[in-house]
């Protein structure tokens, strides 16, 4: 043992990065969504006690309790019922970039999408969107074939009509 | 509840970016060693360990109360371990609590922690499934949007966020075991720090902390020879919702007022807002504090802000909220719902120290987990509730 050599501090972190790769098994309701997806549409499916319409549809309605058949088809326009600009880098988005809830015409429960092709300063409640969608050579079953949404130009939805939507 | 249910004891860590100096399993026994020494207790008097902490995923190590078992004195005893998101704190007190109140064991060591320093927590919760649009950074990037959508529906000025900010880390100066301490804390600098999500900016937002909280828990017969006076536990209830559903109000969900009614009932509290003298509540965004002052009923539909604005949920109103400095100045994820009920029942106790709500006889612990559709709450006081 060399006498100059210093003694090695303890080891107080190890970083192990972990990756998790699994086969996702969708349901009949998501099977129908996904391949949907993979013509470039997007359905939902309507509750038959609240009538209320699902997007994504899981199959059924979990404040009622009952599955859920019949097919909705969605035009992909809709309105943003809340946002939030996000200042924190996340992979493949440079900040700021905005994050909405969007409640699909026709549809009854929003889903999270980014807003692109406009100011994030100009984002506000009851904007109206469109979905912009991957080239059609590039459709898969995912709803990564959505890349964002986009302002369209129509006037803003009022209040009453999207408030209860969050 | 059939049999009374006392808390004899409460240990808490030092809440703090990265305890280094501790693994898992010393955080876990500074905390369960600290409630013990106050319930004047050792390893061997305790019948059951309850366990609780967040996603395993946070800190990549799977199923820790395998790991942790000998640390908490487990071996040879019955251990559980409770999972329910960020509301998992809470939720583990309760049911220890119906572990004592069912007769099936009399003394039960409670220990939750969190060591965010050897975790991700933001990208664990960022993942993304081929049904969803994905885009979320965090639970910031969650959170934000239901609070732009209680803003609008309150009318709430624009800086009710700002002083909870500040209020809550003045709190904070008072705990020996709070993790932030910003003593020059100001409106103006909450104000001034970056936007992360907006609405919430830096200062609006929970830190990520290591830490662990552990209570102990026993039958009435076994309180009368601890040293310390116990906090009573006069209610608790827990309550869930679907993340997505049709109709569902995320700004004030329902099931977090039916976990509040629910706990109200047990403990014959008929209006919380004068009954109640204080209130250990998860808000882990400033915002979160107007929003749960509706949602647990202590003020009307949109008007929770102006319990805020008119001071009353300082140290110095009629119903101080998070006397600790919460969560918004500590946030050990898994352990912070603990923190709220151990802190509830510290003020009953007396024990409070510097943070103590002169003369508290009765304080609600809450916390709520997941997409806010997870609500765990109990009730305690310095009394014996009716049987």
């Amino acid at each position: 043992m060399s006498e100059t050599a210093e003694a090695p501090g303890p080891v107080t972190i190890v970083e192990t990065p972990i990756h998790l790769d699994y086969k996702f098994t969708p349901g009949v309701a998501q099977s129908r969504f996904l391949r949907a997806l993979e013509r470039g549409e997007i359905t939902g499916q309507r509750c038959p006690k609240c009538q209320k319409v699902y997007v994504p549809p899981r199959g059924a309605c979990s404040m009622c309790g009952v599955a859920t058949d019949e097919e909705v088809k969605l035009s992909g326009k809709g309105t943003i019922t809340t946002f939030c600009v996000t200042q924190i880098p996340s992979p493949g988005l440079v900040p700021p970039y905005v994050t909405a809830w969007i409640r699909l015409d026709g549809s009854d429960i929003t889903s999270m999408f980014l807003i692109q092709e406009c100011d994030p300063a100009e984002v506000r409640l009851g904007m109206r969107v469109e979905a912009v969608w991957v080239e059609e050579s590039e459709l898969v079953p995912d709803l990564g074939n959505i890349k964002y949404f986009r302002p369209i130009d129509e006037p803003d939805a009022e209040y009453e009509t999207y408030k209860d939507y969050v | 509840m059939s049999n009374r249910v006392a808390v004899v004891g409460v240990g808490q860590t030092k809440y703090a970016a990265k305890r280094q100096d501790v693994s898992m399993a010393g955080l876990v026994r500074e905390a369960a060693k600290r409630a013990l020494d106050d319930a004047g207790m050792t390893w061997s008097d305790i019948d059951a360990v309850v366990i609780g902490k967040a996603p395993d995923m946070f800190e990549g190590v799977m199923m820790p109360e395998l790991y942790l078992a000998d640390a908490l004195g487990a071996v040879g005893k019955p251990m559980l371990r409770v999972h329910t998101a960020g509301s998992v704190g809470g939720s583990t007190g309760v049911m220890a609590t119906h572990l004592v109140s069912s007769g099936a064991h009399k003394r039960v060591l409670v220990v939750c922690y969190e060591k965010q320093s050897e975790s991700n927590a933001t990208w664990a919760l960022s993942i993304r499934l081929p049904f969803t649009g994905g885009s979320v950074t965090g639970a910031g990037g969650y959170f934000a949007p239901v609070i732009r959508a209680y803003m609008r529906r309150s009318g709430a000025p624009d800086d009710i966020g700002i002083k909870v900010s500040v209020k809550d880390r003045l709190n904070a100066l008072n705990n020996p075991y709070a993790h932030l301490k910003i003593p020059d804390i100001s409106e103006e600098m909450v104000r001034e720090s970056p936007m992360l999500w907006d609405p919430i900016r830096y200062l609006e937002t929970c830190p990520s902390s290591d830490g662990a909280c552990a209570v102990v828990l026993t039958d009435e017969d076994t309180a009368k020879g601890t040293p310390n006076p116990p906090a009573w536990v006069h209610g608790t209830a827990v309550r869930s919702e679907p993340t997505m559903g049709a109709g569902r109000d995320v700004v004030n969900p329902h099931a977090g007022r039916d976990c509040a009614k629910d706990v109200y009932a047990q403990a014959g509290v008929t209006d919380p807002r004068r009954e109640i003298d204080c209130a250990e509540i998860y808000v882990p965004f400033s915002w979160y504090e107007p929003m749960w002052m509706e949602n647990l009923g202590f003020a009307p539909e949109g008007e929770g802000w102006k319990m805020v604005d008119d001071g009353s949920t300082s140290m110095k109103g009629d119903l101080p909220i998070n006397p600790s400095g919460g969560v918004l100045s500590s946030n050990p994820i898994g352990a912070s719902g603990m923190c709220r009920f151990a802190e509830a029942a510290l003020q009953v106790r007396g024990m409070a120290g510097d943070h103590q709500v002169d003369g508290a006889k009765l304080a609600l612990g809450h916390a709520y987990g997941g997409g806010a559709q997870f609500f765990a709450m109990w009730m305690v006081g310095s009394e014996k509730p009716n049987a």
